[in-house]
């Protein structure tokens, strides 16, 4: 099992560790609702380093990220970052991603954890078709720290070499922290205020100290894998395996944003042009329940006792003090306030189609 | 870890405290500890029969979903009706105020198939 740069930080500071992808990451520290809160009012640390990165790079590096993505990255100057979902040729989505432009003719493709090895051989693959476009894998070299909420901001300035206050959302800076090289970027999957830190494997612990050492006082708290995946639930931000897979096209998914059909190619553009004219047949909807329940990945929908849908991501809201989900529904049945019957073991629980994010 | 020595165990983790023919069951503090923050508790309607071993009830942390077993074959005589609004009543005193159910004992014999503190206490050290 792998160990992220951080792993005795996060034995130091009693988390509990679970298997996640093959890696030994911390679940909780103290509580999955405590942390889920502290980052919605003040802020949490995260360890995200088993997150993968992938450089392209060469002077046709353009070219290759445009066949793989979804969404046109054409228009990214350097220090600008980019989410978009990759596909296959039949629309099904491989990963989702950033993408960060770090130089003229280079991007920095940040993908999930557990998909780093596939993304890698799809992207070689692709890459064969451009003689001036390189790839490397460039994951054991990276450690990434995700520093979110409302206060993350006034955490992270004293430690940094450059003043952060104008850098916009899904934008980055190359600076310094803590006299260390980083890639800051406005990014993150809390839908809060927040920064993800890119740094060398070896200087992690000591950036991730200095971190803890400025926020404690002001209400930061380490923040583990749980409450990571219950805050973004709450802003209905997919979760690749949960929501979204190769089984699912952006489309369906709510990500039609990312789709450009304006370019010229792409992996999967005659699939989903065809999905787009003949209408998605379902939809990724969120959903509160109405009754004693808890929804969970996998459990079937119904309404008038007919199959109508399955729950692909749900949980007790800490913000709402509600249980949610998302769940794809046949297109017919999508739409707001429609009553859902959710399977929960032996049981069937009211629920009903709410607008996302549920907060 | 809080192991009371007055208790029975099972392999599950549920406690068991008997008193003539009446009985209470709950979750160990351990199990509680590694379920972590509590959300949702389904429990047994009153005078359901169920055998020693089947089960219960389910609890689900933010987490995970978990199922209780009967740690002895009985009636269930009260469930804790506080728990379907507290269900983090577990969390905080998984021994007192976080209790599940209390049972009419039908066979005192079972409690030789259940652990006490002691045993308790290695089998989740090896665990």
């Amino acid at each position: 099992m792998k160990k992220t740069a951080l792993y005795d930080e996060h034995l130091d500071l009693d988390a509990k560790m679970i298997d996640f992808g093959g890696w030994q990451m911390p679940v909780q520290y103290s509580s999955i609702i405590e942390e889920h809160k502290a980052v919605r009012n003040k802020a949490g640390l995260f360890d995200v380093s088993h997150m993968g990165e992938i450089l392209i790079s060469g002077k046709q590096a353009l070219e290759l990220v445009q066949k793989l993505i979804t969404n046109d990255a054409s228009n990214l100057t350097k220090g600008e970052v980019l989410y978009t979902p990759m596909c296959y040729k039949e629309g099904g989505i491989v990963d989702d991603l950033l993408v960060y432009r770090t130089d003229v003719d280079k991007y920095l493709l940040v993908v999930n954890a557990s998909n780093t090895t596939k993304d890698l051989r799809w992207i070689k693959k692709n890459a064969e078709l451009f003689d001036e476009a390189e790839v490397e894998d460039k994951s054991d070299y990276y450690a990434l720290i995700a520093l979110q909420g409302p206060i993350s901001r006034e955490i992270i300035q004293p430690l940094l070499h450059d003043d952060i206050s104008n850098v916009k959302y899904y934008n980055f800076i190359d600076t310094e922290i803590k006299g260390v090289d980083a890639i800051v970027s406005r990014t993150g999957y809390t839908g809060e205020l927040g920064f993800e830190i890119y740094l060398k494997k070896d200087e992690a612990s000591k950036v991730w100290k200095a971190l803890i050492d400025e926020g404690k006082d002001k209400g930061l708290k380490p923040a583990g894998l749980g409450s990571r995946d219950t805050l973004r639930l709450e802003k209905a931000l997919c979760l690749y395996g949960n929501d979204i897979d190769e089984s699912t096209n952006p489309l369906e998914a709510n990500l039609s944003w990312t789709v450009k059909f304006v370019k010229d190619e792409f992996n999967g553009k005659k699939e989903l042009e065809k999905v787009k004219e003949d209408g998605v047949e379902r939809k990724l909807v969120g959903f509160i329940m109405q009754e004693r329940g808890i929804p969970r990945h996998g459990y079937d929908i119904k309404i008038d006792d007919e199959v109508v849908g399955e729950v692909t991501s749900g949980s007790y809201s800490p913000t709402l003090d509600e249980n949610i989900g998302l769940a794809y529904v046949n297109i017919n049945k999508a739409s707001v306030d429609t009553e859902l019957d959710i399977c929960i073991r032996k049981r069937e629980v009211k629920a009903r189609i709410v607008d996302t994010p549920f907060i | 870890m809080n192991i009371p020595n007055d208790l029975f165990y099972t392999e599950n983790h549920e406690w068991i405290s008997v008193d003539g023919k009446e009985a209470v069951v709950g979750i160990t503090e351990h199990a509680q500890e590694e379920l972590g923050d509590i959300v949702f508790v389904e429990l047994p309607s009153v005078e359901e029969e169920l055998d020693q071993f089947e089960e219960f009830g389910v609890i689900e942390s933010v987490k995970a979903v978990s199922d209780v077993f009967m740690p002895v074959s009985g009636i269930i005589v009260e469930v804790n009706e506080d728990l379907m609004d507290k269900p983090e009543l577990i969390n905080e005193d998984s021994y007192g105020s976080g209790w599940l159910i209390k049972v009419e004992v039908e066979d005192k014999e079972e409690l030789e198939e259940l652990m006490d503190s002691t045993d308790y206490e290695a089998f989740i050290e090896e665990e």
